[in-house]
């Protein structure tokens, strides 16, 4: 296996908070800015439209949206933009499948929380937007200020997030196997 | 005690890994200009060859121009794709269907319609519309572009198992309704999470009595349900849409196709029941397709207020009558023969409303010619109507075919997504009927009063 991307072990990180459900895709990156043939340089269309006065600097490195997030087209290039704009992980109380997939392809940590872990945490950004989350992926928990919550992850996936490897190497390495197919 | 679904995925793994991840093997995977080139570029930086060059399909289709594709495509960002997509093709020894040729089109009208999709099949591409390919009996999805870099180095993917849900659906659709209507109908009853971690198996007597091209308008819009894909069993109509494929199929690969059914005692995860005799003509008021209403309906009172600043709608507005400015009618959604019939047999005999610019985009060459020789074009250019040239067109608006911002589109496409058509469009998704409804009285209307 290659090292693929930095390892993801604990991160602490102030959150960027988008309250609201269903933020697909489109929203995250629009179409007319995948005319690109590298994966790079992504982060500057991130929520363009939508947002146009742009992120803040001090984003923090943590997203935090409603449910359902990344429905839509199967576009990577929105967990590209995501990652690219300084982001390691994304909390929500839903993810859409290919989202998920895409994330955790890209070493951006996908954390589905309870809707009430979300409310709690979207309450308290409202109050101090500067108060830090920790995620420990080894532990598959996230917690702020007195909350805390496991996380879902499959243990493959786990463990290529916390080493940095990725997933084409293994495939080459089963290459014998998948000849019989 | 196995479903379908199961019995297709079961047979296609490779290996199991701790946790629930799968290898999962493909048998089909078609690519296309958007989201391919980084995967090439995966694969040239490990210097490792496409393993199974003959399994992977090519149809750019997403940014390409739906008039004059016989000249250059003029915007350099959608030249250099396309131009990148035909140089990994030759490189790499994939079969490519370039712009223009006789079998381009949208690569989930070409597929199945060249018999390259077939059932108890594994098909991938990166487009999460491929789920269409499920009205097959096939289990189809989209992927991402690492993902597509895994199938061209691999042929296989890693992925968690989904779930199965059974959506059966009693009864018969009203006349003046179609399929686009039910899975609107479905999405706006179940919600678009509803299949989140999901497979969907759609049955029931009302799923039996829809052609193929219908079915796939269903599974097409699966995802829109949050599901990973829709699939379909085969029966005496997918086995006679088989037939008639470029390639028909020998007696014992119909055999084969026969065995492909849920055992009796078959359990699923979840399941559903709809009755197709309560769907109307529907069309959406809001930004996400859950938002679909009958077109004689009223936006709920208790509608997303920013949803509706977007959108321009009033809570409790009646929807029908409001003004709209563009129909288009394609898309990997509605954009087959069938589709084009159902429009041209409203517009026929009458004129395009002054108001309306109307896009009417074949699916793929082999609809376009179609239309031709069924006379369609001819018919649609008497009511004002003209016939383009294949690809995805408005759906997402990659090409020149964008919606102005604050107009409204009556489309028989799959997404209403703020700004997918364009910045600031306003998208009304509905089904062939109700658009040609549209572009003849340049408002929303019922079809059943025009026929």
């Amino acid at each position: 296996m290659i090292l693929m991307t930095e390892p993801f072990t604990t991160l602490t990180a102030t959150v960027f908070p988008l309250p609201v459900e269903n933020i697909d895709t489109d929203r995250v990156i629009p179409a007319r800015f995948l005319k690109t043939t590298t994966r790079d340089g992504l982060g500057k269309y991130l929520f363009t439209d939508w947002l146009p006065a742009g992120l803040p600097p001090d984003r923090g490195a943590v997203l935090a949206a409603g449910a359902n997030f990344g429905c839509g087209s199967s576009r990577e290039h929105a967990a590209w933009a995501i990652r690219d704009a300084g982001f390691r992980a994304v909390i929500s109380s839903r993810f859409a499948d290919i989202f998920r997939v895409n994330a955790l392809n890209n070493g951006l940590l996908p954390v589905q929380v309870s809707p009430r872990f979300l409310a709690r945490l979207f309450d308290l950004l409202d109050q101090r937007p500067d108060a830090p989350v920790t995620i420990d992926l080894a532990a598959r928990v996230v917690r702020f200020e007195g909350e805390e919550e496991l996380f879902d992850i499959p243990a493959y996936k786990q463990q290529c997030l916390l080493k940095g490897l990725d997933d084409i190497d293994y495939l080459l390495s089963i290459r014998q196997q998948i000849e019989h197919h | 005690m196995k479903t379908l679904f199961d019995k297709i995925w079961d047979a296609h793994v490779v290996e199991q890994l701790p946790g629930g991840t799968h290898v999962l093997y493909i048998d089909r995977h078609y690519i296309h200009e958007v989201t391919s080139p980084q995967a090439f570029d995966g694969i040239q930086r490990r210097g490792v060859p496409v393993f199974r060059p003959r399994q992977t399909i090519a149809i750019p289709d997403h940014n390409i121009p739906t008039l004059d594709q016989h000249l250059p495509v003029a915007d350099p960002l959608s030249r250099a794709q396309l131009d990148a997509l035909a140089r990994n093709c030759d490189r790499y020894g994939i079969t490519l269907y370039p712009v223009g040729s006789p079998r381009n089109g949208i690569v989930h009208v070409v597929g199945p319609e060249s018999g390259l999709t077939l059932p108890g099949m594994t098909v991938v591409c990166g487009d999460s519309h491929t789920s269409t390919h499920g009205a097959l009996g096939c289990v189809a999805f989209g992927i991402g572009t690492s993902e597509v870099e895994m199938t061209l180095a691999s042929q296989c993917i890693l992925q968690p198992k989904p779930l199965v849900m059974n959506v059966r659906v009693e009864g018969t659709l009203p006349p003046g309704t179609c399929s686009k209507d039910l899975i609107l109908h479905a999405i706006a009853r179940l919600g678009t999470s509803a299949g989140a971690g999901h497979f969907i198996q759609f049955d029931g007597p009302a799923i039996r009595a829809l052609s193929i091209e219908a079915r796939m308008t269903v599974c097409n819009m699966s995802i829109e349900m949050g599901a990973r894909g829709g699939m379909i069993a085969p029966d005496d109509v997918t086995i006679e849409y088989l037939k008639a494929r470029p390639t028909p199929p020998s007696p014992a690969d119909i055999e084969r196709w026969r065995e492909l059914r849920d055992d009796p005692d078959a359990r699923f995860h979840a399941a559903f029941t709809l009755h197709a005799g309560e769907v109307l003509p529907m069309i959406t008021y809001g930004t996400h397709p859950g938002t679909a209403i009958p077109v004689d309906g009223r936006v709920p009172d208790d509608a997303d207020r920013q949803m509706l600043a977007y959108t321009g709608f009033e809570p409790g507005e009646r929807v029908a009558g409001k003004k709209i400015d563009h129909v288009f009618l394609g898309s990997c959604t509605n954009g087959r023969i069938e589709d084009l019939r159902a429009f041209t047999a409203i517009v026929k005999g009458k004129k395009k409303h002054p108001r309306v610019t109307a896009w009417i985009v074949p699916g793929s060459k082999q609809v376009e010619r179609q239309a031709v020789d069924e006379g369609l074009r001819d018919t649609l250019a008497d009511a004002g109507f003209q016939l383009r040239q294949p690809g995805c067109s408005a759906c997402l608006a990659m090409n020149d075919d964008k919606i102005p911002a604050g107009h409204y589109c009556v489309s028989t496409s799959n997404r209403n997504f703020e700004g997918r058509q364009g910045p600031g469009a306003r998208t009304l998704l509905a089904g062939p009927l109700v658009a040609a409804a549209a572009a003849v009285t340049g408002e929303i209307r019922d079809p059943r009063e025009l026929t």
